[in-house]
């Protein structure tokens, strides 16, 4: 398996899971207008993921895309473990994905000058709909934080759970590396900086106090992940499992 | 007076609009038969929803997710419209939690098989599809211009529904058997979506005359029965009627007794899924409005600063 | 226990140099709220190249009984049409 391959499918596998875990709001928004929002960015995501998975199947050439995403294990998955966290309230749900929409801009943005072609149109358009989930998520994030004293507990009580879980998106092992090495990767330690901006910007505007690094959780690029994870592909993956002839 | 030109209005095909004036019952019967149906595309979502993250490819996945939202957003015409007749969504939806607002009843019925997302998608949306193009005609324009954008939306959700079923249908027989289950089971809910038998609908009368409705419930239910059993037979699935034949006298086709008994029971809140239906619902509402007090309470406080 | 939400009239613009069109409303707490949902809304399809969301308070709309005062003088001013005029035969491109 390359390293291509392999950068490619963790990608498209946080893509899936985190549309995976935003699609269950479907029919539970605080609001009907706020559930097509949810719906739209799942929709998005899973765009993202079929994109990816896409290639990483063309890479792969034994597996088709439907294979790489209904048919591995969890240890197997290596999205960042962000992704798969519950969806909790709403208030979690918007922490968490303002976190992860805010290293998805800075890493597209970056993917999107990679020498290779497919990864960088890949990720040219997923920039496009990521800047739009940024911008959901921030202002809701501002809203959440500075409208009712139940809000900001609600918001700053998920910013500390999920702050563990921010560590590992700016790591880099000899994938990332060699990825980088050659023009085709994005230099996740440089995000850092420009993640950090962000993030304090709006944490300030919504005003919520940003958590003391602590333990910071690590492994997804292993293949280890929360326990959350196996839950969620057990009833994703099931109709493929239980009918394995069957085409759908 | 304002009675009869309002009637000539009607006669003469031309819509009525909010501020027109409108006798009381057409306002009351509007609002019934609107909010009903922005309630029913709610509710809608849900026996849908409980497949979305069990869709079988990504392709399904996202197909069903669109339709599903797709769903919320007719709701949202639907309550949008139904608004303009000074009544607020809060207060329909308020009805709709106390049980004074219904929504139909083939939402009662839970989903059992990935095969029951083809089975809605053809027959339930099939269904409701041949009324929203006869109610484009409805007499009140703002529910007129919601039905267009409705029809011209829905088009797809029968096909993708369609194409589940005849996948499901030629694959294996396990998946074969998936299918004619579920055509067992929704077949007959789906046909009695279009309400009670003529004879048996008292309202059916001024909804007429008023243009409201532009079809009777058996014109409607004829016409979808007549559409639906060649497609039936397209994919190799049997409709579960033994009375189906085709009539050449009427042009029709004859189908057998519908069970009143049970739709009214189903109707009366004796399905099998009304409660949870209704709990799902008041649920999300509830777990909501931390969500949209913090809105609120953000808006003010900004407008203070700005003031 | 009615919360009444803020309602806002949204129009869309379908492409550039078109009109904006009245299509629904949404509601929402805020302005930019106000504009996202209407973006989640109406342009599921690809519909729409602006969006405007107006406060449907703050809408003034002519009433239907002073219908007659506010239209009709203007049904026998046919001099406004072009139609109205006769052109001598031959004449062309006016
Ligand atoms: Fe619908
Ligand atoms: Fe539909």
């Amino acid at each position: 398996m390359s390293n291509l391959f392999k950068y490619t499918l963790r990608i498209a596998d946080s893509s899936l899971v985190l549309g995976q875990r935003m699609s269950e709001w479907c029919s539970k928004g605080p609001t009907l207008e706020e559930d097509i929002a949810l719906s739209n960015i799942a929709l998005d995501l899973f765009g993202q993921a079929n994109g990816f998975y896409e290639y990483a199947a063309e890479l792969d050439g034994s597996r088709s895309k439907d294979d790489l995403a209904f048919k591995r294990n969890e240890r197997e998955f290596f999205n960042h473990q962000l992704s798969e966290q519950e969806n909790g309230n709403f208030g979690t749900t918007t922490v968490r994905n303002f976190l992860h929409d805010a290293f998805n801009f800075l890493f597209y943005t970056e993917l999107a000058s990679s020498k290779d072609e497919i990864l960088a149109a890949l990720a040219a358009k997923s920039l496009k709909e990521v800047k739009y989930h940024l911008r959901h998520s921030s202002n809701w994030l501002i809203r959440l934080g500075d409208g009712t004293n139940e809000s900001n507990l609600k918001v700053q009580e998920a910013l500390d759970f999920l702050w563990q879980y921010t560590g590992e998106l700016f790591e880099m092992d000899e994938v990332d590396n060699d990825m980088l090495d050659n023009g085709l990767g994005v230099d996740n330690i440089q995000l850092k900086i420009k993640w950090d901006e962000l993030i304090n910007n709006t944490l300030k505007k919504a005003k919520l106090k940003r958590p003391i690094d602590g333990y910071m959780a690590t492994g997804s690029r292993k293949g280890i992940h929360t326990e959350y994870l196996g839950f969620l592909l057990a009833e994703m993956q099931f109709l493929p499992r239980a009918y394995p002839d069957a085409k759908w | 007076m304002l009675e009869e030109s309002f009637q000539e209005q009607i006669d003469a095909e031309r819509k009525i609009e909010p501020k027109d004036w409108m006798p009381d019952d057409y306002r009351k019967h509007l609002i019934r038969q609107m909010s009903q149906h922005a309630h029913s595309e709610v509710i809608g979502m849900q026996p849908e929803g409980n497949w979305i993250t069990r869709a079988p490819s990504l392709r399904a996945k996202m197909i069903l997710l669109a339709k599903v939202q797709d769903e919320a957003g007719h709701g949202l015409y639907l309550y949008s419209a139904t608004e303009t007749l000074g009544i607020s969504r809060e207060e329909l939806v308020q009805q709709l939690h106390e049980e004074k607002a219904k929504y139909s009843s083939i939402f009662n019925y839970p989903t059992l098989s990935w095969a029951d997302m083809g089975a809605i998608g053809w027959l339930v949306d099939g269904a409701a599809i041949v009324n929203q193009v006869s109610l484009q005609r409805t007499s009140y324009g703002p529910y007129s211009r919601a039905m267009v954008k409705i029809c011209k939306e829905e088009s797809f959700h029968q096909r993708q529904g369609y194409e589940i079923m005849a996948e499901m249908a030629k694959g294996t027989a396990e998946q074969k058997e998936m299918a004619q289950d579920a055509l067992n089971r929704f077949w007959w809910p789906s046909i009695m979506m279009f309400g009670p038998q003529d004879s048996d609908s008292p309202r059916t009368g001024n909804a007429m005359k008023w243009k409201i409705k532009r079809q009777t419930n058996d014109e409607l239910r004829q016409s979808f029965i007549d559409k639906t059993v060649g497609q039936a037979e397209v994919i190799g699935l049997t409709i579960p009627d033994p009375d189906l034949k085709w009539n050449e006298d009427r042009g029709h086709y004859d189908f057998g007794e519908m069970n009143w008994e049970e739709f009214w029971s189903v109707v009366n809140g004796n399905g099998p899924c009304n409660k949870q239906r209704l709990a799902h619902h008041k649920k999300a509402h509830d777990d909501g409005e931390w969500v949209r007090n913090a809105a609120k309470e953000y808006a003010r406080k900004q407008e203070l600063l700005l003031n | 226990m009615a919360e009444n939400e803020t309602v806002w009239e949204v129009f869309i613009q379908s492409k550039n140099g078109l009109a904006h069109k009245h299509v629904g409303n949404v509601h929402a707490a805020d302005k930019v709220m106000a504009l996202e949902n209407a973006r989640e809304l109406y342009t599921r399809r690809n519909e729409g190249s602006c969006i405007w969301v107006v406060k449907a308070s703050e809408i003034v709309s002519s009433e239907t009984e002073d219908s007659e005062a506010f239209f009709d003088p203007s049904n026998d001013k046919m001099y406004r049409h072009p139609t109205f005029y006769n052109m001598p035969e031959g004449s062309k491109h006016i």
